[in-house]
């Protein structure tokens, strides 16, 4: 612990903060467009569409034939592995599509959740097996970041110490081999929004698991100014019986970042979880109106609350595909909006400096 | 780990923000004049003054009778236990004298080092036993903030994990008390600058004893937002071949603050060390011209570097009481400037010039 074996060179430290600045600058996020093949079988069952791997390309070519609109909108696309390798109707590879936009390609990399034994049905993630030749060869296939999901729960028991710790060491164990690749490794220990817990309960958690998250980073010697974080927004349950505003969801998020997140992390993009679209862009516009001072970049990584509208335009038929892209740019748009804290759709406008109260911040 | 019980109520929360935030208010640091008997000694023999209870008493009046602007550059003093208890000339005890200054008051609750066995003679500190109720009785004694100095070394084996996970723990749990009973503690975590070790190894060991010392904070749920940080500059050993201008210092010091620090801790200040007066109002300025995003206040908690010249001009007479405070003041107004990037030491150049000697090097 005393010594320190240099795991990155200087060239490479600036690589990783350089895609990592890129990803998030000023009015962009991500679009999270890596389902999996069995999360996309719930997405087009929804929409009565069948889960072939034809489908599956037709639907992302959808998003990523949108036009250089989005390129003020989307810093960087995460795809699943399959998508990685597609191509359009014309021929030209998925990857060619998107770094054409200026938008980055990212990559999931984690195999999914396995169950911990002698818990309460908490989970760690795996797919570290031969995850450094996978990166190697992500990079040459055009990829420039990557992904990987842990997930935690809220209950009378859970999350657990144990999955917390565990979590905490396979998301740094992920992140120093993207690192040694070139790739910037995107940390997401998702603490799932379901249950009946208030926003105290959340926020408290969201604490403790940021700071394992931040220990185990140190431990594992990754370079913070290369990373990026997907965290939950702080939300109280599902079934919570306290409805909370925006601004209340956007203290407690902030309090909860300013109390765990180095200021060294590049940007913090967050999960759209279970909220709906607009949920999701009237949260991240009031938490980039927040008063508290916020020393990274707060944007979005979002999946169902980019995809939603598109996906109901689209309903597996040729015809309804410009309309879905449609879609697909304007929700882009509102989030690049909510990201400048300038998002003024719904009953939420920000354009009169101060008529909201973000209350006092002793009570976070 | 999964349910809060709350320590704090939101009013306790409060009057611990402000009182941080009113000792490092913008252009204020910290005068560090508790030391203790013994060290006092060590300071009264280079002037040949003897080590008389009276002799400590007359040189703390010499400070704390300053000018009353002094308190547009010292936020707050740390007392020694003896100098609470003692009166100024004027038959006032010290704490009233400082706080008609609108001065915080503070006061050094720890008892010193002790050994750690098994290690090459690393140490930890104590002071826990009857803390709570000390503290209780130093807030109704007018002390609004509390110091704590834990110490670790730099060599081949050092600073070992136990030491490092030690130290953090015995901070965390000083830090906890001192809330509970309204003091802001300031968190104190010293790395001796003795050693050959060059500037990235201090910094390298900085960063994994910050992460440390923050992991254990919020194990102990500590309330970041009224607590204070008081470590280090990185800088390399004292036996050093290399010599490392301020602006490398101040970059290696505000990385790795930003790598370990929450934003919500409101301030940061300095300890001198071994550092000259001048070394220490150079490096601090420097620091606070460094051109990344600092969500702290970076100022001083300085003993030795704001009282060597007004002990030097004293020397133990009567007579030299106005020029040794006028030595004081000088030092206290220089701090002041440095703790906001404004320092100009004659013959240096301006702020333009001195801002191009920052590489926007990643090697740190």
């Amino acid at each position: 612990m005393t010594h320190q074996s240099p795991t990155l060179s200087e060239a490479q430290k600036r690589e990783l903060h350089e895609t990592a600045l890129r990803i998030v600058s000023p009015g962009k996020g991500i679009l999270a467009a890596d389902e999996s093949v069995g999360s996309m079988a719930k997405r087009l069952a929804q929409v009565g569409v069948e889960n072939t791997e034809e489908n599956r390309r037709q639907y992302r070519q959808i998003l990523f034939s949108a036009d250089d609109r989005v390129s003020g909108y989307i810093g960087g696309i995460i795809l699943f592995h399959e998508t990685l390798y597609q191509n359009s109707d014309a021929g030209i590879p998925f990857v060619k599509m998107i770094r054409d936009r200026g938008i980055l390609v990212g990559i999931k990399v984690d195999k999914g959740v396995v169950p911990l034994a002698g818990t309460f049905g908490e989970t760690t993630t795996q797919g570290l097996d031969g995850l450094s030749d996978r990166c190697a060869q992500y990079k040459k296939d055009g990829a420039v970041f990557a992904k990987w999901r842990c997930v935690l729960k809220v209950s009378e028991t859970n999350p657990s110490t144990l999955a917390i710790t565990e979590n905490a060491n396979v998301l740094a164990r992920y992140s120093s081999i993207c690192q040694q690749h070139g790739i910037v490794p995107i940390i997401e220990p998702e603490i799932l929004p379901d249950g009946d817990h208030d926003l105290k309960r959340s926020q408290y958690i969201t604490e403790k698991v940021l700071t394992a998250v931040y220990k185990a980073m140190s431990d594992h010697h990754v370079y913070l100014e290369g990373t990026l974080l997907k965290p939950n927004m702080v939300t109280s349950g599902h079934s919570c019986s306290t409805k909370y505003g925006p601004e209340e969801v956007a203290m407690a998020t902030v309090t909860a970042l300013r109390r765990t997140v180095p200021p060294a992390v590049t940007g913090v993009a967050f999960l759209s979880g279970g909220q709906s679209e607009e949920e999701a862009t009237v949260h991240l516009n009031a938490i980039n109106n927040c008063p508290l001072a916020k020393p990274w970049i707060l944007s979005f990584s979002f999946g169902r609350a980019l995809q939603a509208s598109a996906l109901r335009a689209w309903r597996g038929h040729k015809e309804n595909e410009k309309g879905a892209t449609e879609q697909f740019i304007k929700k882009a748009e509102a989030n690049s909006l909510a990201s400048q804290g300038k998002y003024t759709g719904g009953d939420n406008n920000y354009t009169d400096a101060g008529q909201r109260s973000y209350g006092s911040c002793y009570a976070y | 780990m999964t349910h809060q019980f709350p320590s704090l109520s939101p009013e306790q929360k409060k009057e611990l923000s402000d009182i941080a935030q009113r000792i490092v208010a913008p252009g204020k640091g910290i005068l560090a004049a508790d030391e203790s008997t013994g060290t006092m000694g060590k300071r009264l023999e280079k002037i040949k003054v003897e080590n008389s209870e009276e002799n400590r008493r007359y040189f703390r009046d010499l400070l704390f009778s300053t000018d009353p602007s002094i308190s547009n550059c010292v936020g707050g003093i740390i007392f020694f236990h003896e100098t609470l208890y003692q009166k100024s000339d004027s038959g006032k005890f010290f704490p009233q004298v400082i706080k008609e200054k609108g001065i915080v008051v503070g006061i050094k609750v720890d008892k010193g080092t002790a050994v750690l066995n098994g290690t090459d003679e690393e140490t930890t500190t104590q002071g826990l036993d009857g803390l709570s109720e000390r503290c209780a009785q130093y807030k109704k004694d007018g002390c609004d903030f509390a110091k704590w100095r834990c110490v670790l070394k730099i060599s081949d084996s050092c600073p070992t994990s136990v030491a490092i996970a030690e130290n953090a723990n015995v901070l965390a749990r000083y830090a906890s008390i001192c809330q509970q009973n309204g003091l802001v503690p300031i968190v104190e975590p010293e790395i001796l600058p003795d050693g050959t070790h060059d500037l990235l190894r201090c910094q390298y060991v900085t960063e994994k004893v910050l992460a440390a010392v923050y992991k254990a904070l919020s194990d102990h749920h500590v309330y970041l937002e009224g607590t204070l940080l008081k470590p280090n500059m990185v800088t390399a050993g004292q036996s050093c071949a290399k010599k490392f201008t301020p602006q490398e210092v101040a970059m290696a010091t505000v990385t790795a603050l930003r790598r370990t620090v929450p934003a919500s801790v409101p301030g940061i200040c300095f300890l001198s060390g071994g550092q000259s007066e001048e070394e220490a109002s150079l490096n601090l300025n420097a620091i606070n011209q460094v051109p990344l995003n600092r969500p702290w206040k970076l100022s001083f908690s300085y003993g030795r570097a704001l009282q060597a010249s007004a002990l030097a001009a004293w020397q133990g007479k009567t007579a030299n009481k106005a020029a040794a405070q006028e030595a004081f003041c000088s030092r206290a107004k220089i701090n002041g400037l440095a703790s906001k990037g404004e320092y100009k030491a004659s013959g240096s150049a301006d702020q333009a010039s001195m801002k191009s000697l920052f590489s926007a090097s990643y090697i740190y």
